[in-house]
């Protein structure tokens, strides 16, 4: 299924046949400017995956070639064994990649259970023929990914908002909605992109207990950036670090928060470092 | 269950068509109402009526890609002709002076009439997957030009600027439906007709809007990079809005005319298109109620202004004084979109929503 050769430069892979996604040394480049810089990782099923740096290090843009938004110059990404780059986004959501934005990417005007039944578009395959008439497979079909939303409702403790529109919802509860939507989507993979930006203390305790749970009772694999130290060091498995776009150190929190490398990168003597190295 | 009409037991109750007993109430009164309306109010006014459930066909195929799906269009007149002189051509008489093929039952050349115009939608549609907003509309504009050039030239199919050619012939089973029969008038006949076929497509566009595809379509409006990341096809479901959008438009395209019974190149102008936009502005975007009553609002607005002479002393009826009707009326079109954009951006639907609200909790409502 997966073929880290002898030349693979991701470190510390040990079962590659256990892996749900493979990015192997992209590059990402926007008219001069290096993005993502021979990034290399595997996150393994059931795997919570860190990715840390400084601002402008490359995260999002790694999430934005993971979900096809980019495209990059150079290397490889696969998922369950499946070459990824190269495919449209709604493509890349339909093979099993959820993702969550950054800034909220909600669809303000719907309400909650309408944002989580999007969630649901590719589980439902029912044509504009039989949605004009609302009978048989179409109507079958709503009711089920009506009842499967409610799940994902009591997962996330969303009772009380189902019927308003999310663009009047609390920014925390918000940010649960887009996790839902994601959830919705039933995914292999699950991208956070930064979950607990601007969150207030309680906000960040509710979310590490979702994303907890989502790990260990739905068993998705995910990938999450997110800025708040504390939180990365006691959820993920593991960590990858980032620094203008290059990874400069994967391994456990505790390894990572222990290299000397990692802490320049954080502490502001990057100039010295890795400019004066490139 | 009893007593507790708010407490759903079932997904179905949840998504049924009209899920609360006030809407049930509501909506069986004003069909109730509809249907009643032929025995008691006078036959021009009924004409003005179907005229606007014609529109009304006309502006929900308006509001599914521009309210709905969020692709600003002002082509919709192209669409409209496209289906007026579909139908037109298809019912016409095949010796008569324009193009006509005598086909004259109403349920054949008004779906062909609908598919014409879908199909030229879905043509137009990759337009659509490049551009959005201000230049969507830009282009779209380019359509009605390009429309009206074609009708003028074209006078084999369309009798010509000033001349025009009649309206598609509305048979059903056998029976001319705008000439009387033994129980209605013509106008009686029609205004029933056209109330039967605006209910028949509102509850189509409802499904569709309440449905996947719907529901696409307002992913694509509110954040298209969200869209496509939860798997909707971006340029599939743009393409979808405008083919099902200028469906709409072609069916009511072909009814427009039939209440007259005449018309000539120059109706489908880029003032037919603001027309639309401004129903869908002015009814509340993004609601199918809302482009019925926006439909019917503008169609009897030249009605209401006609009345107003009588009110007002200083207005004349006819051409010839300092402010005229015609005057008013052009007036009253733009300075409505206006105040609704800045005071009820929700349009009619809009207030109506905040009358229901008062009213449901009286008497403690603040």
């Amino acid at each position: 299924m997966s073929l880290p050769g002898p030349g693979n430069p991701d470190p510390g892979n040990p079962d590659p046949g256990n892996n749900v996604l493979e990015v192997e040394d992209v590059t990402l480049a926007f008219d001069g400017v290096t993005a993502v810089d021979g990034v290399s990782f595997h996150v393994a099923a059931g795997e919570l995956f860190a990715i840390i740096g400084p601002n402008g290090a490359g995260k999002t843009s790694i999430f934005n070639v993971l979900s096809g938004v980019y495209r990059p110059q150079s290397g490889s990404v696969r998922f369950l064994g499946q070459d990824v780059l190269g495919k449209r986004p709604h493509k890349i959501a339909a093979m099993g990649v959820a993702r969550t934005f950054q800034n909220i990417e909600l669809f303000a005007h719907l309400t909650v259970v309408e944002n989580l039944m999007l969630g649901r578009h590719n589980h439902m395959r029912y044509g504009a023929l039989a949605a004009f008439a609302w009978v048989g497979r179409a109507r079958r079909e709503e009711l089920a990914n009506r009842a499967a939303v409610e799940e994902v409702v009591d997962f996330l403790e969303l009772e009380q908002w189902r019927r308003l529109p999310v663009g009047l919802l609390p920014y925390g509860v918000q940010k649960r909605v887009e996790l839902g939507r994601a959830l919705a989507m039933e995914p292999k993979v699950l991208l956070l992109d930064e979950p607990v930006a601007g969150m207030n203390v309680e906000e960040t305790e509710d979310m590490a207990r979702f994303v907890l749970d989502v790990r260990d009772e739905l068993g998705i694999a995910m990938v999450m950036v997110e800025h708040d130290m504390g939180l990365v060091m006691d959820l993920a498995d593991r960590v990858m670090v980032l620094d203008f776009g290059k990874p400069i150190r994967t391994g456990t929190p505790a390894e990572v928060q222990q290299d000397p490398d990692v802490v320049r990168a954080y502490l502001g003597e990057q100039h010295q470092t890795v400019g004066g190295s490139a | 269950m009893k007593g507790r009409p708010e407490l759903y037991t079932s997904y179905a109750q949840d998504t049924a068509f009209l899920n609360t007993r006030p809407k049930r109430t509501w909506t069986g009164a004003l069909l109730v109402v509809a249907l009643l309306m032929p025995f008691a109010v006078t036959d021009d006014l009924l004409m003005l009526l179907a005229t606007g459930f014609v529109a009304a066909i006309g502006a929900i195929g308006l509001n599914i890609v521009t309210g709905y799906a969020g692709q600003v269009s002002l082509g919709h007149a192209f669409f409209l002709a496209i289906g007026a002189y579909t139908g037109a051509a298809l019912s016409g008489d095949p010796d008569g002076r324009v193009l006509g093929f005598g086909v004259t039952s109403l349920p054949v050349w008004l779906l062909a009439s609908g598919l014409v115009a879908g199909l030229a939608g879905l043509i137009v549609a990759p337009l659509a997957v490049r551009l959005r907003g201000l230049y969507l509309a830009i282009v779209t504009l380019g359509l009605v030009f390009l429309g009206e050039h074609i009708f003028r030239e074209w006078t084999s199919l369309t009798g010509g600027p000033g001349v025009g050619r009649p309206a598609a012939v509305p048979e059903l089973f056998g029976v001319r439906l705008d000439r009387a029969s033994a129980l209605f008038t013509g106008p009686q006949q029609l205004y029933l007709l056209m109330f039967v076929l605006l209910v028949i497509f509102a509850v189509l566009a409802r499904n569709l809007v309440r449905s996947r595809i719907g529901r696409a379509f307002a992913a694509v409006r509110d954040r298209d990079l969200a869209a496509a990341v939860i798997g909707v096809d971006l340029a599939r479901y743009k393409a979808l809005a405008f083919a099902v959008s200028s469906f709409y438009a072609g069916v009511a395209g072909s009814l427009l005319f039939v209440v007259n019974g005449f018309f000539d190149p120059g109706s489908f102008g880029l003032l037919l298109s603001v027309q639309y936009i401004a129903m869908v502005l002015i009814g509340g975007a993004g609601t199918i109620s809302g482009a019925i009553m926006g439909a019917l609002f503008i169609t009897l607005l030249p009605r209401i202004t006609r009345e107003l002479p009588t009110v007002l002393p200083f207005i004349s009826a006819d051409a010839t004084g300092a402010v005229t009707v015609f005057q008013v009326e052009a007036v009253l079109y733009g300075l409505l979109i206006v105040v609704f954009l800045i005071v009820e951006p929700r349009g009619l639907f809009g207030i109506w929503v905040r009358v229901r609200n008062y009213w449901r909790t009286w008497p403690f409502s603040y």
